[in-house]
């Protein structure tokens, strides 16, 4: 988000304490003073993580400290879910596999690893998938079994249920 | 007490053996294995019965079925240790009803009958006003239904996690351990004698759904079968696959879980954090209930083994005689 605050001392750190207290991770602070600017404020951007739900609450907090918001930007992906899948990777078209999360709009592989035993063994990948929504995430593992099953791979599913 | 014990194999062998060693006030008057039986009023000589069987594999005369000492033995209470037959569930399945059918309470370690037939076996034994206990087909000496029925009273169970067969989960913890390939897991399990010449009733997970299903009907009374489980094996893991859970401080392990509200019914390899209690090794069994009150609970034991499982057999034979059949 691009925050526009009074150039004071001590403002900076104000804008950033309700982010901690909404339980966020800030993940950078940008700041660049303008060397033509004539006013008392300061322009700064902050990339954070907040838990799902937490920003409105950022928002109005924000707004108490005399912090003006600009813009916020788009959200992150935030739920993180990691699955393994076993089979022919490669001539089941990886590809095709990862692009049918990619392409929900909703959720994307982040990361992917992978071994390559001899060419007709059965490959071993480990695909890390985030979304924005806990219902997004389960939409995106509901369609990867759809593909797992359709390509006869074997999905190893998190436990995820377990409190 | 009274009681017959119908099966002489590996489970009721250590039973007769536990009856014998141990001054539980239970008498055997009645006992059959798959050829022969014996019946005696006063009581059977149990070691000279289990030598009998270690010579000649027959444990008595050969005129007296398993049928006759259900039917013929004066007892409180039969004991079915019949093999698993998860299609059928017999032989064990006629056995326990003829005996709950002459007012016998039953203790069975055979999964067969209470997962094919657990709604008519309950109803059968409520209308005869008799006990019908089976600790040992889950989890082989974990207390797991005295856990559900006694400790855990009064809480809603709101799902349930199992590491219920032992042989896929030392097979996983051999191939996560020392890097083996399935196969090399398989042969060294049967070798160690935890795996069947065909392994496919344990590798491919029906032995953990039969179990799962047990659990379910147990707890929630939900009437689900065997089809009704959502399964897959272990047996298309590879070590890679072990090595990319290993690299992210988890394992695989083959879970059974149930959770109705999510309409979850289900037996398949999972990854799972390695500190998750449910991560047990070699044989060893696991389940954790989840409930509203308790929250969670873990319990692991053993899940195999003649004596191991004779004890889950001999507490549900005590809390009958406390319970039923006379109180001392």
């Amino acid at each position: 988000m691009k925050l526009e605050m009074k150039d004071s001392p001590g403002q900076l750190v104000a804008a950033l304490k309700p982010m901690s207290d909404v339980g966020g991770n800030i993940i950078a602070v940008i700041h660049q003073r303008d060397p033509d600017a004539t006013d008392d404020t300061l322009n700064v951007q902050i990339v954070l993580e907040l838990p799902e739900g937490r920003l409105d609450d950022l928002v109005t907090m924000l707004k108490k400290q005399g912090v003006h918001i600009q813009r916020i930007g788009e959200e992150r992906l935030l739920y993180q879910r990691t699955v393994i899948l076993i089979g022919h990777l490669m001539h089941t078209d990886l590809s095709d596999t990862v692009d049918r999360i990619d392409s929900t709009g909703f959720a994307e592989v982040s990361e992917l690893s992978m071994s390559m035993p001899a060419v007709t063994e059965r490959s071993s990948s480990r695909l890390t998938i985030k979304s924005v929504t806990k219902d997004d995430m389960e939409d995106a593992v509901a369609i990867l079994r759809t593909v797992a099953k359709e390509k006869d791979l074997l999905l190893i599913e998190p436990l995820e249920e377990i409190l | 007490m009274k009681v017959a014990i119908i099966g002489l194999g590996s489970v009721g062998r250590g039973v007769a053996e536990m009856i014998a060693k141990k001054d539980l006030g239970i008498r055997v008057t009645g006992l059959a294995d798959s050829k022969s039986g014996c019946i005696d009023p006063a009581g059977i000589d149990l070691f000279r019965v289990l030598e009998k069987k270690k010579k000649s594999g027959c444990c008595g005369d050969k005129n007296i079925s398993a049928l006759d000492v259900i039917r013929k033995a004066p007892y409180d209470a039969l004991i079915d240790v019949t093999p698993t037959n998860a299609m059928t569930g017999e032989p064990g399945l006629g056995y326990v009803m003829q005996a709950i059918k002459k007012k016998k309470h039953i203790v069975t370690s055979n999964k067969g009958p209470i997962a094919l037939a657990y709604k008519e076996l309950r109803a059968l034994a409520e209308k005869n006003g008799v006990a019908l206990r089976y600790e040992a087909t889950v989890g082989g000496a974990i207390p797991i239904f005295h856990t559900l029925g006694h400790g855990l009273a009064g809480n809603e169970i709101l799902a349930v996690f199992g590491v219920l067969n032992g042989t896929c989960n030392y097979i996983l913890t051999r191939m996560a351990d020392e890097g083996l390939t399935y196969e090399q897991a398989l042969l060294e399990a049967r070798e160690m004698g935890y795996a069947e010449a065909d392994p496919s009733y344990d590798v491919e997970g029906i032995d953990a759904a039969i179990k799962l299903v047990i659990l379910a009907n147990t707890i929630w009374g939900n009437g689900v079968k065997l089809d009704d489980v959502d399964r897959t094996g272990i047996n298309l893991l590879t070590p890679d696959a072990m090595r990319l859970a290993e690299e992210e401080d988890c394992t695989v392990r083959l879970i059974a879980e149930a959770i109705p509200k999510k309409g979850f019914l289900r037996v398949a390899p999972r990854i799972i954090e390695k500190s998750n209690p449910l991560v047990v090794d070699g044989t060893l069994n696991a389940i954790t209930i989840e409930t509203d009150m308790a929250k969670e609970i873990t319990l692991i034991g053993r899940g195999a083994g003649s004596i191991e499982t004779a004890s889950a057999i001999l507490g549900d034979l005590l809390f009958i005689r406390d319970r039923y059949v006379e109180r001392s």
